[in-house]
């Protein structure tokens, strides 16, 4: 749990690849050095959960089932697997056991509880353009809401800066390690970094009321298109520089993540709720040949599902927010089951220190609602919306998102069918060792709420 | 009394156009009163109201009968706080009746005079089962929130069923803000608002004014001042909720309710002797705030234990225009932690009847209550379960919001 150097994310670790090619480039540096994971996965035990229903995060599900944990990764699912050695063996009858949810979309640590003006850290509202901030220099270890989010199944959480610039910074993709002191001991070994960008309403209200660009949609788009314009000259710089032709560029930190989402170290995460903002920001993408990740709060990701499929971008969405800005005005009950029957990726995210604590129920009113609206969906399936699903938009999915064998073991144990209002987290385990256990008499995980009245009155 | 008389006339122009008599049969039927939950039982509808619920009751002449097929057949959910009706669309510049500052009018802000029927988000707030609502305007400056109204989702002209329902008024940490900083200030402030109230019209007419209210103001909270009208309180922290009840002791003839309440589980056993409501959000587990830093996800459970009357509701903070709906989530997951469902849905439609006083009329099915009847694919505290029928006063409603139009305009399903 202390710091350690930042070798760790090398080791046996597929999704480094931005940090294990040669730092011939400035970008490179970047994504690479410093701040990076000493995260170490808790001490764990093989353990076998017998006799549940199994959704897979591949869509399948399976009945009176066995999960298989050894050395932190999934090892078998199966009827009847035998126990090694030693093994924990958990008596699931009657249970859920899925793969740990992933939230997309988080402020934890960066919004953190207690809510006032010195914990109000995640919006850098000084210029449009601040790609050059990461967010998890705001990230407050100490959050209770980290908690509770693990109280809701969730495994892995992506915290992005807040939307009110073009450029907001780079995200973080997070473990909750509850007894973290520091974030990098919460960060997930070999991630990808990520970039946050925002379309609409905000940053134009946000500059415009500064009398500032930009102060409309004209604007926003002239400022993506003008930054990734330069970037494009300073990566141009930095390669040529690799190759013995001229000097490299002066480091430049906004430059570097820009030129890291040109040349795919760094997956863009963009925040887009209109139909027709996201067609002006993949012509966008096109125009400057990168990719989006994924489009957060996708609103209107219903009308334009094919387009978003052909493009191969996900969209994370909530299952009913709407009508609190004109741009979520047009939010539908059906637009996470209308993207999912395109065959385009769909994600339940929550943007919300309340919504994370139960995307499970967000997902169970979009598979109802699809189905009434006459999309086939099964459970199994729209439980890739939890897991699978961002797992490939945060570029983890070789790693998290579902059962398949030789993944990292992140798995919860469910009181009963986790697409309903009753059904609670009872463990919950990352890489194999389990971090939660409901209705545990434990010290509060977080230093802000030990010693304080209420949980010293609860022991 | 005043409000018996606006709802027979509410009623009286309401249902003439469309009044059936209508026999739901063989329902699992909650009645939210003395027969608890009537498995295989029918709700007969006779001009806006229930005239019978039972086993087995025959169809009159003429009456369409609706099958229930064994769904749960319930009472419209009461959105105990909302801002629903009070804008088309909350931020972007957009008008919104429930947004203002109190530099003219405060505590005389009547959110009766704002509600619009016609607003998108009632139709869509009632095709999920929801029919009527508790609305109450957000000042951004003053201790006083102002006069809340009670209004059905009908989408009728005359859906505001009772003006001045309550008067909301802030003494937690919104509250002290707002009196200078500090609750030191709070208190002498709300006390001499009321003294200002019990005084009009004499000390205004006298020139002589008042200490805090101006002159409107003090008109609109003087009933609540002389205990005619509950005040709504917002507070949530054990030792702002214990000055209420104290305040209360000390003045037994106003009338008090606790919106928030996040920390009201440390005050159960004072609150049930008070027999003062709460008005609780089951989701508020977070110290988000220094005033609920003992917030926790069973506060619904341990108050009903303890015998205290609640509602469930979005907490002060957190009350939008847009999703009323989710009150019926938000009374699952106090199932999930530890609440009897019968008296989680009784918390979103029975209770918030009897805490704003229109229980007589609202919140059963019972004989003699208005037909606000909703027929449920499932259980109503299910996110998974939607209505397929919702009736208001008797009059059946179309299913079809401006959401429902954009779902099946864009329907994969439907459209290739």
């Amino acid at each position: 749990m202390h710091l350690r150097p930042f070798i760790v994310l090398a080791a046996g670790l597929s999704l480094a690849a931005c940090a294990t090619t040669p730092a011939t480039d400035p970008t490179e540096e970047a994504t690479r050095s410093p701040f990076a994971s000493t995260y170490e996965p808790a001490p764990s035990v093989p353990t076998l959960i017998r006799g549940a229903t199994v959704f897979d995060g591949e869509g399948a599900e399976f009945a009176n089932a066995d999960v298989l944990m050894q050395d932190g990764r999934i090892s078998a699912v199966g009827n009847n697997l035998a126990a090694p050695a030693g093994a924990t063996i958990i008596d699931a009858s009657g249970r859920f056991v899925t793969p740990g949810i992933i939230d997309a979309h988080s402020h934890l640590g960066a919004y953190p509880s207690p809510s006032i003006n010195a914990t109000s850290d995640g919006n850098e509202l000084t210029q449009p353009n601040t790609a050059e901030v990461w967010v998890e220099h705001s990230v407050w270890p100490q959050d209770p809401g980290f908690d509770r989010a693990v109280a809701g199944g969730i495994t892995t959480l992506h915290i992005l800066p807040g939307s009110g610039n073009l450029f907001g910074g780079r995200g973080v993709t997070l473990r909750p390690v509850l007894d973290a002191i520091t974030v990098q001991e919460m960060k997930f070994p070999g991630a990808p970094q990520t970039l946050k960008m925002a379309c609409g309403e905000n940053p134009a209200r946000v500059y415009g009321s500064r009398n500032s660009s930009p102060a409309t949609g004209m604007g926003n788009v002239a400022g993506y298109r003008q930054a990734f314009a330069n970037a494009e000259r300073y990566a141009r710089r930095a390669r040529n520089a690799a190759e013995g032709n001229g000097d490299p560029p002066d480091r430049d930190l906004e430059m570097e993540t820009l030129a890291g989402v040109l040349n795919g170290d760094i997956l863009l995460q963009w925040h887009c709720y209109r139909a027709d903002e996201m067609a002006n920001a993949i012509e966008i993408s096109h125009e400057f040949d990168f990719e989006i990740s994924a489009f957060h709060h996708a609103v209107e990701s219903y009308k334009i599902a094919d387009l978003l499929r052909e493009e191969g971008i996900c969209s994370a969405m909530w299952a009913d927010w709407w009508g609190f800005k004109l741009e979520a005005y047009d939010g539908i009950r059906e637009n996470i089951p209308f993207v999912h029957a395109a065959g385009a990726c769909a994600i339940v995210h929550s943007d919300s220190e309340v919504g994370i604590q139960r995307l499970n129920q967000e997902a169970a009113k979009a598979l109802a609602d699809g189905r009434r609206a006459g999309v086939e969906i099964s459970r199994a399936e729209a439980w890739t919306w939890l897991s699978r699903n961002p797992a490939r938009a945060l570029g983890i999915d070789e790693e998290t998102g579902t059962l398949t064998a030789g993944r990292r073991a992140d798995v919860v144990i469910w009181s009963a069918d986790p697409l309903s209002s009753y059904a609670v987290a009872e463990r919950v385990f990352v890489d194999g060792a389990q971090i939660y256990q409901r209705d545990a008499d434990t010290d509060p995980a977080s230093d802000f709420e030990l010693g304080q009245s209420y949980t010293e009155r609860a022991q | 009394m005043r409000f018996f008389s606006a709802l027979v006339m509410a009623a009286a122009i309401a249902t003439p156009a469309m009044a059936e008599t209508v026999l739901i049969r063989d329902g699992r039927v909650v009645t939210n009163g003395a027969a608890g939950i009537i498995e295989n039982g029918d709700v007969l509808i006779v001009d806006g109201r229930i005239t019978a619920v039972g086993a087995n009751i025959a169809a009159p002449r003429g009456a369409r009968v609706v099958e229930a097929q064994g769904r749960f057949v319930t009472p419209g959910a009461f959105a105990a706080m909302s801002e629903l009706g009070l804008s088309e669309i909350s931020g972007s510049g957009a008008p919104n009746d429930a947004d203002m500052d109190g530099d003219l009018v405060a505590a005389a802000a009547d959110s009766s005079a704002a509600f619009n029927p016609t607003v998108t988000a009632v139709a869509v707030t009632r095709v999920e089962g929801v029919t009527r609502a508790a609305i109450a305007p957000s000042q951004t400056s003053s201790l006083f929130g102002g006069r809340g109204a009670l209004v059905s989702l009908s989408g009728e002209p005359d859906s505001v069923f009772r003006r001045n329902a309550f008067m909301v008024v802030e003494l937690g940490e919104t509250g002290a803000t707002r009196a200078g900083g500090s609750r030191a200030a709070l208190w002498p402030a709300f006390e001499a608002a009321l003294r200002d109230a019990r005084e009009y019209p004499n000390r205004y007419r006298s020139g002589q004014g008042g200490a805090v209210l101006n002159e409107i103001d003090a008109a609109a909270v003087q009933p609540f001042a002389r205990g005619q009208g509950m005040f709504l309180v917002h507070a949530e922290s054990a030792a702002d909720i214990r000055r209420v009840i104290g305040y209360q002791r000390a003045n037994p003839s106003l009338r008090f309710a606790i919106h928030g309440g996040a920390e009201a589980w440390q005050v159960a056993d004072e609150l049930a002797r008070a027999r003062i409501p709460v008005i609780l959000d089951p989701l508020a587990n977070l110290p988000d705030r220094f005033e609920r830093l003992s917030a926790r996800l069973d506060n619904a459970a341990l108050l009903e234990d303890a015998g205290v009357t609640f509602a469930i509701a979005p907490a002060p903070g957190t009350v939008d225009a847009h999703q009323a709906r989710l009150v019926l989530q938000l009374a699952g997951n106090a199932v999930a932690n530890g609440l009897s469902w019968d008296a989680a849905f009784a918390a979103v439609s029975r209770t918030p009847a009897e805490i704003f006083g229109v229980g007589a009329q609202l919140g059963r099915l019972e004989r003699n209550y208005l037909a606000d009847v909703v027929i449920w694919d499932g259980d109503p505290l299910q996110v998974t379960s939607a209505p397929t029928a919702v009736f208001i006063e008797g009059v059946e409603q179309p299913l079809i919001s401006r959401q429902t139009r954009l779902r099946d305009r864009y329907n994969p399903t439907r459209n290739r």
